[in-house]
C-alpha cells in the first residue's frame, strides 16, 4: 500500500508551553507529513523534548493545538493517543523480560497473551533481537536496550513514532550503524518518525526534513540540503555544519545581487535576500569547503591574505587564512584534490576565491 | 546474604583476607545478642518448671506438650488437642495480619504522596511521620487508651457532632487492639515503601501510559512490581512486631483479647510464671516467623533475573 503523499500526520499550531515564568515553546507551528522522517534539531534546552512530550500527552500546552491526521488530540490523555515514544533512557520495564516489554502495549490495547506473543516475536526479529526475548533489560548492552525500546514502541503499530535522542547514549560506531538502521526501519514500516537530536550531522544524515529550533522557536524548516546550503539566519548557519560567519556591510543592491564589503574593504557579491537593505550591517556565511586558495588571484574577487595555520584532519586539510586587515577564514580542501600540490606553508601570501553562490547573505 | 548477581565466581575479592577481620565485630555482636539468647531459650524450653518461677535441669517435652495437647501425648488416654494456646496464636496472626493490611492501605498512598513531593519538602514530611515515635511506645499506648475510653475525647467528639447517641464501648475490644497495633507500627510501613518509591523511575509510568496502560494497569503492572521489595519489607516490619506485641493487647484489649506477646510475658512474671512454657511459646513464635520469612525470600529470589550466560 502506498502511503498518501503529503497528507499531514501531525499539525502543530501556535503551540505555547510555559513552566512558571519560563516559556519553553513560543508559538511553534509545524506540519509533519505522513510517512516522513522528521527531525527536531537544536541545542540542549531549546525545547525539543518539551515539544515531543506535548505531542505524546505528557505535558499540556498553554496555548495552541495539535492535530493528528486532522483531529485535535487536546482532550486525549497520553494512553489514548495513537503515538508511541522511544525514551531517551529507554525506560524499559526492569521486572519484565524483553518479550514481555514488547508485548506490554499490545496487551494494554486488549490483545491476549497468546495473540501478543507472536507479534512481539516478530518485532524482535525486525530489530534482530530474536534470541534475546527471554533476557531481562539489565542483561542487555546499550545498543540492544535501544532496539528493544524501538521494538516495544513499534509493536502497537502507532501512527507516529516519537524518538527523543535515542542514539545519544551509544558510542560513535554503534550510533552510525543505528542511524542507518532507523532510517531503513522508517522506510519499511511507513510510520511517521519525529526524531529529536542535538547532533546536526545525525539530523542531516537521517531526515527527510528538519526543523531547527532555538530558545523555544522554530528557526528554519526544510530539507537537509536546504538547511545546509541556504540557511535563513545566523543561528542556523552557525549551528549546522562548520561555516565562516563574516560581518558585512551592504553597499549596493542591483539585479538581485548584493554588493557588500568585509572588514578591511574586501568586496563580496552574493544573492540579495528579503529583509536586507543597502546600508545594513549583516553577516554572510561561507562554508569552508567552498573556498579555494591559489598563489595568484583567479578573478577580481579573489581576496588576498596570509596562511596562519594548517591542520591535517585525515581526509581533509584545514587552513586558516588571515585576510589583509580583514577577518580570519577557515578553508577546507580535500586531500585528494590537493594531489601533489604542496600544502600552503605558514606565512605564505595567498588568494582566497569563493565558489559562485557560496556566500550567503543572512538576516541576523 | 545475597551476593552480586551472575559472575560472582569470576570476581576476585581484593580484600578477602581483611574482610574476615572487618566482619569480626558484626559476628561477635550477632552471636552475643542473637544466637546465644535464642540458644538459651531453646534449652530452657526443654527444661522442667520449678514452682517459684525458675527451672530444674531435667530434660522434658512438657512445655510443648502443654502447648499443643490437653491430655498428655505420653499418657494412656487418647490424644486431645489443647485449643487455648493455638487459638491465642491464631487470633494474634489475625490481628497482626489485619494491622499489616491496614497499614499497607494507609501507608502506601502516604508514602506515594511523600515521595512525589518536591525534593526539599520530602524530608519535612518524613520528619512529621516520625515525630510521634520519639515518645515511648508505652506512653503512646496509654494515651490511646485515654483517647478511646468511654468518656474520652473521641466519644465526646462523636457525641458532640451527634453521630452517636451514647458513648461507644471501644476500650477492651479487638478493634482497640487493632487501632493500637496499626498506630504503633505504621511508620515501619511508610518508610521502606517511601524509600523504594523515591528510587522508582517515574519515566516508567510515562512509558506505561504511552503504551496505552490505564492508571490502574500502570499501578499494578509497573509501579507495584518495581517497588515490591519495599512493600514486602514494610509488611514484614509491621507484621512481625505486631505478632509479638503485648502493650497494645494488654492495655487496650483486656483479658479477652490476649495475644502471643501477653501470653509469653506472663510466663516470665513472678511465681505464677512458667519459664519453660514461655520459652517454648517463644520458640514456636520464632519458628513461625522464620518460615514466613523463608517463603518471602524464596519468592523474592524467583522474581529476580537469573544470573547472566
Ligand atoms: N518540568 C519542567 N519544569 C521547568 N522547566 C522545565 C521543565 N521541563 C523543561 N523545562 C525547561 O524547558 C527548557 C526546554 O527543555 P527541553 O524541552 O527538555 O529541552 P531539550 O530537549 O531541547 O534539551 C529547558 O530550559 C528546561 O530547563
Ligand atoms: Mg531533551
Amino acid at each position: 500500500m502506498l502511503p498518501v503523499q503529503n497528507q499531514v500526520a501531525v499539525n502543530v499550531r501556535d503551540l505555547v508551553k510555559q513552566f512558571g515564568d519560563f516559556t519553553a515553546l513560543r508559538n511553534v507551528s509545524l506540519a509533519i507529513k505522513d510517512n516522513e522522517f522528521f527531525t527536531l534539531l537544536g541545542p540542549s534546552g531549546c525545547g525539543k523534548t518539551t515539544l515531543l512530550r506535548t505531542i505524546a500527552g505528557f505535558e499540556h500546552q498553554d496555548e495552541g493545538e495539535i492535530l493528528l491526521f486532522g483531529d485535535s488530540i487536546a482532550g486525549l490523555p497520553a494512553n489514548q493517543r495513537p503515538v508511541n515514544t522511544v525514551f531517551q533512557n529507554y525506560a524499559l520495564f526492569p521486572h519484565m523480560s524483553v518479550l514481555e516489554n514488547v508485548m506490554f502495549g499490545l496487551e494494554m490495547l486488549g490483545s491476549s497473551k497468546a495473540e501478543a506473543r507472536p507479534l512481539a516475536h516478530e518485532m524482535l526479529e525486525l530489530v534482530r533481537l530474536g534470541e534475546f526475548a527471554h533476557r531481562k533489560p539489565a542483561q542487555l548492552s546499550g545498543g540492544q536496550a535501544q532496539r528493544v525500546a524501538l521494538a516495544r514502541a513499534l509493536a502497537p503499530k502507532p501512527k507516529v513514532l516519537l524518538l527523543d535522542e535515542p542514539l545519544s547514549a551509544l558510542d560513535l560506531k554503534l550510533r552510525k550503524a543505528m542511524q542507518l538502521e532507523l532510517k531503513a526501519l522508517q522506510r519499511e514500516t511507513g510510520i511517521t518518525f519525529i526524531f529529536v537530536t542535538h547532533d546536526q550531522e545525525e539530523a542531516l544524515t537521517m531526515s527527510d526534513r528538519i526543523a531547527v529550533m532555538s530558545a523555544g522557536e522554530i528557526q528554519q524548516l526544510g530539507s537537509p540540503k536546504d538547511i545546509y546550503e541556504h540557511p535563513d539566519n545566523v543561528f542556523v548557519a552557525g549551528f549546522i555544519g562548520e561555516t565562516n560567519l563574516l560581518p558585512v556591510s551592504v553597499d549596493e543592491i542591483t539585479n538581485g545581487h548584493a554588493h557588500c564589503h568585509l572588514g578591511g574593504g574586501h568586496k563580496v557579491i552574493c544573492s540579495a535576500v528579503e529583509g536586507v537593505a543597502v546600508g545594513n550591517d549583516v553577516h554572510i556565511s561561507v562554508r569552508p569547503e567552498r573556498l579555494r586558495m591559489s598563489a595568484q588571484p583567479s578573478d577580481q574577487q579573489s581576496l588576498p591574505g596570509t596562511v596562519v595555520e594548517t591542520v591535517y584532519v585525515g581526509s581533509d586539510v584545514q587552513s586558516y587564512v588571515q585576510l589583509n586587515e580583514g577577518p580570519l577564514l577557515t578553508i577546507r580542501t580535500q586531500n585528494s584534490a590537493l594531489g601533489k600540490q604542496a600544502i600552503f606553508a605558514l606565512g605564505t601570501q595567498t588568494y582566497v576565491t569563493m565558489e559562485t553562490g557560496a556566500a550567503r547573505l543572512l538576516q541576523d | 546474604m545475597e551476593h552480586s548477581k551472575g559472575a560472582a565466581g569470576a570476581v576476585t575479592d581484593t580484600y578477602a583476607k581483611e574482610r574476615v577481620w572487618l566482619l569480626m565485630p558484626t559476628w561477635l555482636m550477632l552471636s552475643i545478642l542473637v544466637v546465644i539468647p535464642v540458644l538459651i531459650m531453646l534449652v530452657y524450653s526443654f527444661l522442667t518448671k520449678e514452682f517459684r518461677g525458675g527451672v530444674i535441669w531435667e530434660f522434658t517435652f512438657a512445655a510443648y506438650d502443654q502447648f499443643f495437647f490437653d491430655r498428655g501425648l505420653f499418657g494412656d488416654e487418647p490424644v486431645k488437642i489443647e485449643w487455648t494456646y493455638i487459638s491465642i496464636y491464631w487470633r494474634s496472626i489475625w490481628q497482626a495480619g489485619l494491622a499489616t493490611v491496614l497499614s499497607l492501605l494507609l501507608g502506601f498512598p502516604t508514602a506515594y504522596y511523600i515521595a512525589t513531593r518536591p525534593q526539599n519538602s520530602r524530608a519535612v514530611w518524613v520528619f512529621l511521620i516520625t515525630i510521634p515515635y520519639w515518645v515511648n511506645l508505652l506512653i503512646r499506648t496509654v494515651s490511646m487508651k485515654f483517647l478511646l475510653r468511654e468518656n474520652g475525647p473521641l466519644n465526646d467528639f462523636l457525641l458532640m457532632i451527634e453521630v452517636i447517641d451514647e458513648p461507644l464501648r471501644l476500650i477492651n475490644t479487638a478493634l482497640a487492639v487493632q487501632l493500637g497495633l496499626f498506630y504503633s507500627y505504621l511508620p515501619f510501613m511508610v518508610l521502606p515503601i517511601y524509600a523504594s518509591i523515591e528510587r522508582y523511575n517515574f519515566t516508567l509510568s510515562e512509558a506505561a501510559s504511552d503504551l496505552y496502560a490505564t492508571k490502574f494497569a500502570t499501578l499494578t503492572r509497573v509501579i507495584l512490581p518495581s517497588i515490591k521489595p519495599g512493600v514486602i519489607a514494610g509488611c514484614i516490619l509491621v507484621f512481625v512486631p505486631s505478632l509479638g506485641a503485648f502493650l497494645a493487647p494488654d492495655l487496650l484489649g483486656g483479658a479477652k483479647n490476649f495475644m502471643i506477646g501477653s501470653l509469653i510475658e506472663e510466663q516470665f512474671k513472678g511465681s505464677a510464671g512458667n519459664w519453660p512454657f514461655g520459652a517454648a511459646a517463644s520458640m514456636i513464635l520464632l519458628s513461625m516467623v522464620l518460615i514466613l520469612l523463608m517463603v518471602f525470600s524464596r519468592q523474592q529470589k524467583k522474581a529476580q533475573p537469573q544470573g547472566g550466560q
